[in-house]
């Protein structure tokens, strides 16, 4: 297991829709579900983020920066969509500006269902996706080895 | 041999202790909010997560300032407990500080320059007081090196509670805690963004925690300089000033740089300055 699992950092973005999974992500952070137990740190910078928790539906004015944030976090990073609207469009899915879910713009790693999700599938969703981080920082490291001998072999 | 044994315990050590504190900083933290917390060690698992990150730098010079800031402040903190002039060990703290700056400038982002110039400000707002700390201590003991300070007879604190005083106020900005914390925040979620640390990630990032853990150790080994000649007595005022400033740090919100600059700068001339003057008379 790499530190990566006992640090998850999490930037949240909220795309649009009723702000229901935003409250429901906020609520984790309170003295009630209080997800810092696990280390967890909504941390508010992509730079120094690994999870990216997105809540509602990409319209065309969140696509821009839904991309943006995501270009900007390193690897590995992970995208974790949250509630009805971040996985699929939801309610608002038929509408004019409405593209559907966070997948149609970034790869997702871990969808977390629900109208609001609740907070407890919420940390459910990111501890779950924790495995997924350290497997892409596995593949990240092989990668690296990789280039490394690569180079040496010129 | 023994100045080589002791700065090798406190680059081992310092570290460590810091990371510790860190920790219990936010345990006690998530305590005062009746929260359970993350566990104890939790910062050296941040730190090590962070070495393990892609590295994004924006800019390759960002690097070096970084690396220059962590040698700075090791410098400072060894040449400390190596007893060596108080005077230079400020500079060297100061240095290391700038170097911070030059690495917030380093990248164009306006959340970077923002926090680079509050750190100036905030540069200003304590600097005079930790001259003056400097200065009392040598008009009690007759020098500036450390070691002599440290051998004095007599308590610090006896001839010095003003300044005493002073230095604990400004050392609330100097550890980054609220209402003084004026050029970053812990995350990202302010006025400011991150504030100088907002373009650093990564390894960079980590560098930097790192230091800060060196400068806390430091700057509670000058708290501990005032109770000297009774170590425990000193032992036991590190950690009261410790717990105090994580509690003042709980319980108040950021303040404006232009109240923090003024109170600082009231602080050194009546509490510090009052005190070199009474100093003189008796």
């Amino acid at each position: 297991m790499s530190y990566l699992q006992k640090s998850p950092w999490l930037i949240h973005y909220d795309a649009s829709g009723c702000n229901g999974c935003d409250i429901e992500v906020l609520a984790c952070l309170t003295p009630v579900y209080d997800v810092e137990r696990f280390g967890i740190l909504n941390i508010g910078n992509p730079k120094q983020a690994d999870i990216f928790v997105v809540t509602g539906p990409v319209n065309e004015q969140s696509k821009a920066v839904i991309e943006r944030i995501y270009n900007q976090m390193p690897s590995p990073k992970i995208v974790v969509a949250v509630g009805a609207c971040a996985c699929s469009g939801g309610i608002f899915r038929e509408c004019y500006n409405v593209s559907g879910g966070v997948d149609k713009v970034i790869p997702v790693d871990v969808f977390v269902p629900g109208c609001a999700a609740r907070p407890q599938s919420i940390i459910d969703g990111i501890i779950t996706g924790l495995e997924v981080l350290d497997e892409k920082y596995k593949q990240l490291k092989d990668e690296r080895k990789r280039r490394k001998v690569e180079r040496a072999n010129g | 041999m023994k100045t080589v044994l002791t700065i090798v315990l406190f680059i081992v050590a310092a570290p460590l202790a810091g990371g510790l504190m860190a920790g219990l900083d936010r345990k006690a933290g998530a305590w005062m909010q009746s929260r359970v917390g993350p566990p104890l060690l939790q910062p050296f698992y941040d730190v090590a997560k962070l070495f393990s990150k892609q590295n994004i730098a924006v800019h390759k010079s960002q690097k070096y300032y970084v690396l220059c800031f962590l040698v700075f402040v090791i410098l400072s903190g060894a040449l400390f407990v190596a007893g060596q002039d108080l005077l230079l060990v400020i500079f060297a703290l100061t240095l290391a500080d700038v170097f911070l700056i030059l690495g917030a400038y380093s990248v164009r982002s306006p959340y970077s320059y923002v926090g680079a110039e509050r750190e100036l400000v905030q540069m200003m707002a304590y600097e005079p007081m930790v001259i003056i700390t400097a200065i009392g201590m040598y008009m009690v003991t007759k020098s500036f090196s450390v070691a002599d300070i440290a051998a004095f007879e007599q308590n610090l604190f006896v001839k010095l509670p003003g300044i005493f005083i002073g230095l604990l106020f400004v050392l609330t900005g100097k550890l980054r805690k609220s209402p003084f914390d004026l050029s970053m925040s812990h995350h990202a979620h302010q006025e400011i963004v991150g504030g100088v640390l907002t373009e650093f990630s990564g390894a960079e990032l980590a560098m930097v925690k790192i230091a800060y853990w060196y400068q806390n150790v430091f700057l509670l080994g000058l708290v501990c300089l005032f109770f000297a000649s009774a170590f425990w007595l000193g032992v036991g005022a590190v950690m009261l000033t410790f717990f105090l400033e994580v509690f003042i740090d709980n319980n108040s919100a950021r303040l404006t740089w232009q109240f923090t600059l003024a109170s600082s700068w009231i602080a050194a001339a009546v509490l510090g300055m009052g005190n070199l003057v009474v100093l003189i008379f008796i």
